[in-house]
Order: structure tokens, then C-alpha cells, then sequence
């Protein structure tokens, strides 16, 4: 069995968590990754409508983190405890009777080895085998509903087990219970080294309004919302750091052009964009103050790299090739190196070069074609999309070490697999999986693992994770 | 009041009676002679009225623009005939043609020494329906349909920008075409959209687009087609005509196409 072993500041930390604190604590583990127990949650009167929103919500968090392993909740006990006071301590030969508030029955002679969920270790036990339990329950109160959360660690005796004790608060519908669910499950994430999702957002372009047009989404494909109504043909988004704006490129006045929008209120920021038969957006840079993007400009042959500040002013081209020169992204962390993608050697390959055009390097070996470099938030990693292996146009998934240029394959084929984008935890990522003629969005971990659909609706494709 | 009107009627009757038995028994008394009969009337010949013996208007319904013809005969003494709407006087028999504009009354008026008679005849006067429709010129062929009858797609190659020689055989009719074209519609300019195949990243799709639709316009250009009335788009695969997996559809979309501008 799995044990888990925490070290002496996490002992600390459990104990400011009694006091409804909730601090990182690490968490050493032996053998593989802890299993943790969420069962249902249920509600006192009005809030339990919204609960099968909620427990979808908390649980689809938690395993999408990658953490843990979420047991399933065929194998957990009948009994679920709402509270710790419902847990029953187990009757030992030399203990004191169970207290007052205990079972009918006196306990029967032969000592029993479990209660049915009453007991901790119902739930550490086979089959259920847990080294944690998330509990709790909802209800409303005052117009508010109320979640009580707790995290116990099944390892410790029921007086040092807490690690989160918790009171969240939603509003009584839907949103209010996949809020407050968001947040319980952020902080079980938290306490082990993880990051939420929850708040960060997936930009994409969908065409099931008629036109393909730039929406947004919930990492977990709720509140999926319209942001351009240009009725043409509105793609290839991307976000700023801070999550306020996206730039992405329409053809609503005719040639493709570059758009830079606020996300909230949506509004067009009215970028300029340089004469050109093709501007194209990029990336954003790290301190959000400049794009850099593709434009024919100048040749009159798309594209080569260019940089110019939000309102489209100060343009200057960084790369002078003349091959197709495409999809610049800047390191998120330095800020002083670009991956694109480039024909410059034959079919398109990624690049990286300095921000000032120097330095040029192939990352990719040449074979096949790759494309749609995403950088990870760390700046030393690169996800990406490559036919190698495969026939040409059937792309895959591949992250790569900037600099050691070894490369991981995260998806085999299944239809063609696209433009990866890097979740802010730099664990998950999202990208385009196209089977037949429909194309939908999905998340998964960065080892290929914890595959998630997303979008459902109309042909989705484009996505790029912000904030 | 009974008896008063009963008594006068009584004495009414005596009376009566007493005069009837008086005058059979009296002498006759010789009635006087009658008036003698009224001298004959010398009379004094007056002229007859004139007659208006036909004034009509043939037909009485005309459409605007048409003409309608009175006809009179007055008989009888008569000083004067005369027809009013500017008619004015006219001889006693006659006709007269008329194309009132809106619907009219004309009153014909004899006079003679024995009086004056009047006639009207009214003149309907309708509108002409719309005119019909223009017959139909030689169908206007727009320029729309004059791409699409006189130009044709150039296909190229996976991942290349060249013309391959059989796009150099459609550019060079299409060179003809458009010369035509834009001497036709002298407006008019054209658009050459670049297209690519679905298996590219859509960025370099768009860079593909773009240098397609550039190097059509350059050969177009080169064979003395305007350069200034010819504008290129590359929709890199954004917008495929053929949605199939495979080469044949592949192909369809790796084109330079061309379209009307604004």
C-alpha cells in the first residue's frame, strides 16, 4: 500500500489548515501517486440540484491535474461521511466505547474490521485503498451556497488528518456550484505542488455561429462564449500574458489582416496594420507591450517575422529570408528568443532565433513538417505539431527541449492532431484533433495522459491556453 | 251647435222649395243672351325654336391621346351655332374633331329668333395602361459570369508556389480573357484569390496562398494584363471548394482562382 509521508513543515502546515488555512505543503510519496477518494457530495435541500454539477466539477479538477489517482467510486464505501464528527473511531481492546453519538449496536465480541465508511480506515483499506478523502456537503444559506470542504489525510489519526477545512462560497445555481467546486478542488491541487486551471481560459475559433469566429472557454469547456461577430472569417488567436487581450487575424476588410481585441469588455482595440497583402498574428510578448507577427510588407511575399508595438506603430521586420516564415512566438520567460516555423530549408520546419533575428537554428530535424511551436511557460520546452512518422498532413503532437532538441510524441495518429498550446501550470496542454471532416479541442496532460474533449459543438479548432 | 247647423239647413230647403213653387207658377222671365263669342285672335306668326336634331360624339370613351368626332345637326331658324371647349361657332351641320385630354362636356347651343335649344355630348377620356415592358435587350452577361465562362483555375503543385505548364497554358487564355474582360468593364478589377489543400499548418497555408495568387498576377502581368486592376487574397485553406481526403480534392483547392473585385 501506498504511504505517504509528510515531512516535518507539512505538519506545520496541517496544522494552520485546522484554522482554515490553506499553505502548499510538499508532499513526498512513495510508490506512484497518491489515490485520492472524492465521493459525491450531496445537498441540504435547494443546493442538491446543483450537485451533479458539482461533483463533476471537482472530481473532472482534480484528475485532470495529474496528481493523483482518483479511485473510483464503485470501490469506495457505502457510508460517506458529510463531517468529521461522522467519522466513528473503531472499537480496540484497550480503547474507550465508541462516544455517544455512535452506532445503536454495541459493538459485537468479535472485534469487526470495518464499518462501512464510518471509519478512516474504511477508506485506507482495500478496496477502496485511498491515502486521502475529499467530504463535505453544501447547503444554502441567506441566498448563499455554502460549501463545507475537507481533505483528510488517512494516514493520521483523526486528530491530525485534517488538511483542508474549508467554507466556500457560490451563488445558489449551477455557476455557484461549479465555483465553489473550482475552488476546493484548486486548493487540493494546491496543497500537492499543483496549479488550477480554474480561472485560466481557452481561446478558440469555432464556426458554429455560420463564420468562423474567436470564442473562449473554461478549461474544462464550460461558459463557452463568443467574442468576435465580424460574420467573415476571424482565426488563429492568441492571448497576452495578463489574459486582457487577444490579437488574431480576419479577413472581414478584405485581405487578412491583424485585430487586437480586449477580452473583457470585448472591444476593438483598433490595431494598425502596415500595407500588406497578408498580416498575421503571432504571439505576444512577455511584458505584453509588443506583437510579433508574419506580414508579406515590403516583399510582397508573405511572410517574414516582424515586431510592432499593440497599436501597430514601430513595426520592423526581425527575420530577411525569403521563405515562407510563419507562427513567431516569443520565450515567454526571456523574452529574447522566437520559435517559428519556416520553409527555409523545404518543407516547413521550427526555428528558433534571437529577437533580433540572429542566431537562427532548425530545432526539428528536417524530416516531414513541422509546425505550430507553443512555447511551455518555463521558456525551455516547446510543444508542436509534426508529420513525422506519418503521412503528410497527419500531424501529431510532440514537445521538445529547446536545447537538448529530444523530442516526446504525446499523440499517435487517431486523426490529425494540431496546434498545441500550453496550459499556464505548464502541465496540461490543448490542441486541435480533427477525425473525418469534424474537428474538435482537447486537453490533456504533457505526457499524452488524461485525455479530455472539450468542445462538442460545430467545428472548434485553433485553441490557445491563457489566462 | 247641432241644432243651429240642423236649423240652416232647414231653412235652406224652405227656401228652395218656396222659390222652386214660385217660379212654375210665375211668368218666364227671358234669360239674357250669352256673351257673344270671343272675336278670333288675330294671331301673329312666331318663328319656331331651332332644333338640335343630333349632337353625339362617336366614339364617347376615347384613351388619352385619341380622338373622338362630334357631330351636329341643328334644324330650324337659327342665327347661330356654336359649341363651347373653345369650339366656338360652327355651322349648323357639321363635325368637328376632338382629343380632349381629360374627360369633357361640350354643349352645343343654337340660337334663332324663335328661341335657343342646347345639345352635349360627352367625351370619356381614360388613361393609356403602362406600357408594357421594353422588349428584351441582348442579356446583359455580368462580369461575374464572364469569369466564369471565359477563366479558368490555375493548379499547383503540393507546397510549391511556381506555375507548373499547364497553369502557364490557363494563364495565358485567361491573359486574353481578362484583357477583354477589363476593356468590357472598365470599372471593373479583378481579385486572384490564392487556395491551398488542407495539409499544411494554416499559417504557411497563408504564406502558399499569397505567393500562388502573386505569381499568377505576375504572369498575367507579364502577358500585358493591367497589374493596377488586378488585387490578390490568399485564404491559405481557409476556405476549400472540395472538402474530400484525398488527391483528387486535394488538388481543387491548390489553385489561383479569380473573382470580380469591389
Amino acid at each position: 500500500m501506498k504511504r505517504l509521508i509528510g515531512l516535518g513543515l507539512a505538519l506545520t502546515g496541517a496544522l494552520c489548515l485546522v484554522n482554515g488555512q490553506v499553505t502548499q505543503i510538499p508532499v513526498i510519496k512513495e510508490g506512484g501517486i497518491p489515490a485520492i477518494a472524492i465521493p459525491d457530495l450531496r445537498g441540504a435541500g435547494d443546493a442538491q440540484k446543483f450537485m451533479a454539477a458539482f461533483n463533476e466539477t471537482l472530481s473532472g479538477d482534480v484528475r485532470s491535474a495529474g496528481l493523483f489517482k482518483v479511485v473510483p467510486k464503485t470501490s469506495m464505501p457505502t457510508f460517506v461521511p458529510q463531517q468529521p464528527s461522522d467519522f466513528q473511531q473503531p472499537p480496540s481492546p484497550d480503547a474507550a466505547p465508541p462516544p455517544a453519538r455512535g452506532r445503536k449496536q454495541a459493538p459485537a465480541p468479535a472485534i469487526p474490521t470495518s464499518d462501512g465508511g464510518r471509519w478512516m480506515q474504511d477508506w485506507s483499506s482495500p478496496p477502496t485503498q485511498a491515502n486521502f478523502l475529499a467530504f463535505g456537503y453544501t447547503a444554502t444559506q441567506n441566498g448563499v451556497l455554502v460549501l463545507q470542504g475537507w481533505l483528510f489525510d488517512l494516514s493520521k489519526d483523526m486528530a491530525n488528518a485534517q488538511l483542508i477545512g474549508k467554507r466556500y462560497l457560490g451563488t445558489v445555481d449551477e455557476a455557484g456550484a461549479r465555483k465553489v467546486a473550482h475552488e476546493f478542488a484548486a486548493d487540493i491541487i494546491g496543497l500537492f505542488g499543483g496549479q488550477s486551471m480554474f480561472g485560466t481560459h481557452i481561446y478558440f475559433t469555432s464556426n458554429r455561429s455560420g463564420h468562423k469566429e474567436v470564442w473562449m472557454m473554461d478549461p474544462d469547456g464550460k461558459n463557452q462564449r463568443q467574442i468576435t461577430r465580424f460574420n467573415n472569417i476571424s482565426t488563429y488567436p492568441t492571448a497576452s500574458p495578463d489574459g486582457s487581450k487577444i490579437a488574431f487575424t480576419s479577413w472581414v476588410k478584405g485581405q487578412p489582416a491583424i485585430f487586437i481585441f480586449s477580452v473583457d469588455p470585448v472591444r476593438d482595440l483598433r490595431y494598425y496594420n502596415q500595407a500588406a497583402s497578408v498580416n498575421q498574428a503571432g504571439s505576444f510578448t512577455p511584458d505584453g507591450k509588443q506583437i510579433v507577427y508574419a506580414s508579406s510588407a515590403g516583399t510582397g511575399r508573405c511572410c517574414r517575422i516582424f515586431t510592432a508595438n499593440l497599436d501597430g506603430t514601430g513595426f520592423r521586420p526581425i527575420s530577411s529570408s525569403s521563405a515562407i516564415e510563419v507562427e513567431p512566438k516569443v520565450n515567454p520567460k526571456t523574452g529574447t528568443d522566437i520559435v517559428f516555423s519556416s520553409g527555409r530549408s523545404g518543407p516547413q520546419q521550427v526555428y528558433r532565433m534571437n529577437m533580433d533575428g540572429s542566431d537562427v537554428e532548425r530545432l526539428t530535424p528536417g524530416t516531414g513538417e513541422a509546425s505550430n511551436a507553443s512555447w511551455h511557460p518555463g521558456g525551455q520546452r516547446i510543444a508542436f505539431a509534426w508529420t513525422q512518422g506519418y503521412s503528410t498532413g497527419a500531424f501529431n503532437i510532440f514537445t521538445m527541449n529547446v536545447a537538448s532538441k529530444e523530442y516526446v510524441q504525446l499523440t499517435h495518429g487517431d486523426g490529425k492532431n494540431e496546434n498545441p498550446s500550453w496550459a499556464p501550470d505548464g502541465v496540461h496542454l490543448v490542441f486541435a484533433k480533427t477525425r473525418g471532416n469534424s474537428s474538435q479541442i482537447y486537453t490533456m496532460l504533457a505526457d499524452g495522459t488524461q485525455l479530455q474533449q472539450v468542445t462538442t459543438t460545430g467545428q472548434n479548432e485553433r485553441p490557445v491556453w491563457g489566462r | 251647435m247641432f241644432s243651429k247647423r240642423k236649423l240652416s239647413t232647414i231653412c235652406l230647403a224652405v227656401a228652395l222649395a218656396m222659390f222652386a213653387a214660385g217660379c212654375k207658377k210665375k211668368v218666364a222671365v227671358q234669360a239674357p243672351p250669352p256673351p257673344p263669342p270671343p272675336a278670333p285672335v288675330q294671331e301673329t306668326p312666331r318663328p319656331a325654336a331651332p332644333v338640335v336634331a343630333q349632337f353625339t360624339a362617336e366614339p364617347t370613351s376615347i384613351q388619352r391621346g385619341q380622338s373622338s368626332t362630334l357631330r351636329w345637326e341643328v334644324t330650324g331658324q337659327v342665327t347661330s351655332v356654336a359649341i363651347n371647349q373653345g369650339i366656338g361657332t360652327v355651322q349648323s351641320t357639321g363635325s368637328n374633331r376632338v382629343n380632349p385630354s381629360d374627360s369633357t362636356t361640350y354643349t352645343l347651343t343654337a340660337t334663332g329668333p324663335g328661341g335657343s335649344a342646347t345639345g352635349t355630348a360627352t367625351v370619356s377620356v381614360s388613361s393609356p395602361p403602362p406600357p408594357p415592358p421594353p422588349p428584351p435587350a441582348a442579356p446583359a452577361i455580368t462580369i461575374d459570369q464572364r469569369l466564369a465562362s471565359d477563366v479558368q483555375d490555375a493548379f499547383f503543385d503540393y507546397d510549391k508556389t511556381d506555375v507548373r505548364s499547364d497553369a502557364r497554358d490557363v494563364l495565358s487564355r485567361n491573359a486574353s480573357a481578362l484583357k477583354q474582360i477589363l476593356t468590357d468593364f472598365p470599372n471593373a478589377s479583378i481579385v486572384i484569390e490564392g487556395h491551398c489543400d488542407e495539409r499544411g499548418s494554416a499559417e504557411y497555408n497563408l504564406g502558399l496562398g499569397d505567393r500562388r495568387a502573386s505569381a499568377a498576377k505576375e504572369f498575367l502581368q507579364g502577358l500585358g494584363v493591367p497589374a493596377d486592376r488586378l488585387k490578390t487574397i490568399s485564404y491559405g485553406k481557409e476556405r476549400p471548394q472540395c472538402t474530400e481526403q484525398n488527391e483528387s480534392c486535394w488538388q481543387k483547392n491548390r489553385r489561383a482562382h479569380f473573382v470580380a473585385g469591389q
